[in-house]
């Protein structure tokens, strides 16, 4: 991948549920970094968009690239492992496990993982050890370091959307597909969890996130992709898209 | 104490067999009515290396081991993706189909007659006939079965087992495959079943289908699920109650005949009430946190 290909970008992508169209895409090509957010009302096929990048959903038209490889029709668990990290707007975490170990379990190719390792026992040790550290590095990283043997199923909101950041920041990826990372979470956790985005974005990687609140776009977002009925009905900066016509006529509608 | 050495025999043969199918049920959430097929299979095998080939028994149990898992990657291929109700659905269906298997293939298994004869295993020019010496054979089984049952449910692959059991979700998210480790695991679990098969051969002499039957499988799953699945010690405690318990029925004075129709009725008893007081399926630990 060179520094100059869209690390992420997607082509005639179609869609369709019963007969309904949730998604026809034209063209989306995400920027090399930076904050992308993806607006648009209930049911413009956002979420379904982020599905059909990670291989959640199975398009029936269209292609997908990272890089220069097409990801198009591969499983989620590979695309995860070429550095697509997600997350889902519903909270996915092992509910009745230890935020530590939520985000060890996201440490991608582990050899204790393998039956063979973990009858014999074999290096494991050692490699839970590392994994350890750079599960509770994760964790500082967020702000969960004193939630660290908290059940996650006990944490609060908040702090549940921060311990799925933590994971999908586990397997180190190059991008960042987040499903309404800040929905429904207090003024200062939230304010919190973009700072992070800002972070990791500055850090080189596309963070792509879901989000309703034009306020909080406005404030970390370098693109903004604005999206109606399936379709993709403006994409630039901002400033420049968030208050054209058609995008307030979609919102208002 | 020949008959509590018997009962010793009896109880570590389904401490492999409830710590085995708990791997599945009780911390990766697949709930298996299939356990008996690869006790089943594992007994037969034996027995027919033993009978027919001639092979000592340390072979003839390891060959069943390696049968019993075989049989169950081919079945479980294209099963690994399904989930919930349509893999209980499968187990159950597999279970019907091995002891349909038992009772019709009469040239292998001599239908529902059974198969006598099987000689006490001889290891080491050491025999080991009678519940004494089996005991101390079948009691190291169940050991190390028990250990390495352990260590699939603890580490990192038990946190993988219970994110599968949580949110397969999860564990596609950190780019793993839950197909395939469900895979692995109901092998490993069918090889430990086939295990627990080989040395109920070896000690009863005697296999025929109806010990291997969907009663038994129910039997195997509830003695998971009245120990409280997803434990160490779970399953291990509802095989004392429901060997022992049966057992002391003999104690009371009821007849033979009655005491196995009351067992029934005990049984079903036992799993209701265990149901009810752990929770809307009794089954993984703490499911209290779900909504």
């Amino acid at each position: 991948m060179t520094e100059h290909t869209s690390p992420l970008r997607c082509s005639s992508l179609e869609k369709s549920f019963d007969g309904v169209k949730a998604l026809r895409v034209r063209d989306l090509e995400f920027p090399v970094s930076g904050i992308t957010a993806i607006v648009g009302p209930n049911g413009a096929g956002k979420t379904t968009l982020l599905n059909a990048l990670t291989g959640f959903v199975r398009p029936d038209a269209g292609t997908v690239f990272l890089g220069n490889r097409e990801i198009t029709h591969l499983p989620p668990w590979r695309i995860a492992r070429l550095g697509v990290a997600r997350s889902f707007q519903e909270m996915r975490l092992v509910r009745l496990v230890t935020a530590l170990e939520n985000v060890m379990l996201a440490r991608p190719n582990q050899r204790g993982e393998r039956l063979f390792a973990a009858l014999t026992g074999i290096g494991v040790a050692a490699e839970e050890a590392t994994n350890r550290a750079k599960a509770t590095e994760l964790l500082r990283f967020v702000g969960l370091l004193d939630k660290t043997s908290d059940l996650a199923g006990q944490l609060s909101y908040g702090q549940q959307k921060l311990l799925s950041l933590a994971c999908c920041l586990a397997g180190e990826p190059r991008v960042l597909l987040l499903d309404e990372p800040v929905a429904g979470v207090h003024a200062e956790v939230a304010q919190e969890i973009l700072n992070l985005l800002v972070r990791l974005a500055a850090q080189g990687r596309l963070v792509v996130f879901v989000e309703h609140d034009f306020s909080a776009v406005r404030r970390v977002a370098d693109m903004v992709v604005v999206m109606d009925q399936g379709s993709v009905i403006a994409a630039g900066r901002p400033e420049d898209v968030l208050s054209r016509p058609e995008v307030v006529e979609a919102f208002v509608a | 104490m020949e008959y509590i050495l018997h009962l010793l025999v009896v109880l570590s043969i389904y401490a492999i067999l409830a710590t085995s199918l708990d791997i599945l049920v009780g911390h990766m959430g697949v709930l298996s009515v299939a356990h008996a097929a690869f006790y089943g299979v594992g007994a037969y095998v034996a027995t027919l290396a033993v009978l027919a080939l001639r092979l000592p028994f340390v072979v003839a149990a390891m060959l069943a081991v390696v049968v019993g898992v075989v049989l169950c990657a081919l079945i479980s291929l294209p099963a690994a993706n399904l989930r919930d109700d349509s893999l209980v659905i499968a187990t159950l269906c597999v279970q019907v189909v091995a002891s349909s298997v038992f009772v019709n293939w009469e040239g292998l298994t001599r239908g529902a007659q059974g198969i006598r004869g099987i000689p006490p295993p001889v290891l080491l020019g050491v025999s080991f006939a009678g519940p004494g010496r089996f005991a101390v054979l079948s009691g190291l089984a169940a050991i190390v079965a028990v250990t390495l049952a352990r260590r699939t449910t603890s580490g990192p692959f038990g946190r993988l087992l219970h994110a599968i059991r949580e949110d397969e979700v999860v564990v596609l998210c950190a780019g793993k495959r839950p197909a395939i480790v469900k895979i692995v695991v109901l092998c490993f679990a069918a090889g430990l079943a086939a295990l627990a098969g080989s040395l109920f051969a070896g000690y009863s002499g005697y296999v025929s289908p109806t010990s291997f039957g969907l009663l038994e499988s129910v039997l195997i799953l509830s003695m998971v699920i009245v120990g409280g699945p997803g434990g160490v010690w779970g399953p291990l405690g509802g095989v004392l109650l429901l060997v022992l318990f049966p057992e002391a029925l003999r104690f009371v004075g009821i007849p033979a005949n009655v005491a196995s129709e009351v067992r029934q009725i005990l049984f079903g008893l036992l799993l209701i009430v265990v149901t009810i007081f752990h929770g809307e399926s009794g089954l993984a630990p703490g499911r209290v946190l779900r909504k």
